[in-house]
């Protein structure tokens, strides 16, 4: 979900996707994109000549980004983000994944 | 086409994440190249969504991140690869699992896997698979000094030649 912290973190390989938290190999009874993410991964392990290999993966999220990004959060906000919130008080509620 | 990183992200929590760099004494690359086909090589997953078996194993440790934010669970739990997507439960407070919870293999693809596995494309997967929790104590203490030995240590008895690490 987040290839560019993984680059940073110093992973060998890596594969981005661009879904919700929680959904590392998509959506869930989606069987064909859960082969394209696992297949994919499969590649860039046994595959990558170099370290540091990223790939990517086009599939757009099937969802509206307004109503994925709510969904994937937790119903109450997790206990450090609660902390977070009565320290900073921000104008909007986040959680963080 | 280059994944946006952040696209689900709250904007306020990106800077906690960007720029931050490697963890002090991880600069450096750390390479193992991939010896064998994918075809006759030995799988392994894991999963960081604090998943669970239902009834046979204790719950990721949740009543103690509620009194202690800052503290994750550092323990781990081996799935084994033939249970039932029925009998995964799952235990994270920084997602909705809903969607985990209707469908495992979204987090953990133990089935599709073993479909791979029976097509050829992988030699096999082994006998169990592993659950993390995602959220950790920033210094990572416990999960350096004693989850990562032990998970090592468990992989290499199955014969895993390779590990396919999911974040949650």
């Amino acid at each position: 979900m987040m290839p560019a912290v993984a680059e940073e973190r110093r992973a060998s390989r890596i594969v981005g996707v661009e879904f919700p938290f929680g959904h590392a190999f998509g959506m869930p009874g989606d069987k064909a994109m859960q082969r394209r993410v696992l297949e994919l991964a499969l590649r860039v392990l046994a595959g990558a000549a170099t370290f540091g290999t990223r790939v990517d993966v086009d599939i757009e999220w099937p969802v509206p980004l307004r109503e994925a990004y709510k969904a994937w959060q937790p119903k109450e906000a997790s206990p450090i983000v609660r902390k977070l919130l009565a320290t900073s008080r921000p104008t909007n509620s986040e959680a963080a994944p | 086409m280059i994944v946006d990183s952040y696209r689900f992200l709250p904007r306020s929590f990106r800077p906690i994440y960007e720029g931050r760099g490697p963890f002090p004494g991880e600069e450096g690359p750390v390479w193992a190249p991939f010896e064998k086909r994918l075809a006759s090589a030995r799988i392994a997953l894991l999963s960081s969504a604090g998943l669970y078996i239902k009834g046979r194993q204790p719950s990721f440790d949740l009543e103690r991140e509620q009194t202690n934010p800052e503290w994750g669970d550092p323990s781990w739990r081996p799935i084994p690869a033939d249970l039932g997507s029925d009998d995964i439960a799952s235990a994270h407070l920084h997602i909705n699992d809903e969607d985990i919870r209707s469908d495992p293999e979204i987090a953990l693809p133990a089935r599709l896997l073993d479909q791979l596995v029976a097509e050829r494309v992988v030699g096999s997967a082994t006998a169990e698979h592993i659950s993390v929790m995602g959220y950790q104590d920033r210094s990572l203490e416990g999960w350096q000094n004693h989850t990562v030995p032990e998970l090592v240590t468990r992989l290499r008895d199955q014969q895993a030649d390779g590990l396919i690490l999911a974040p949650a």
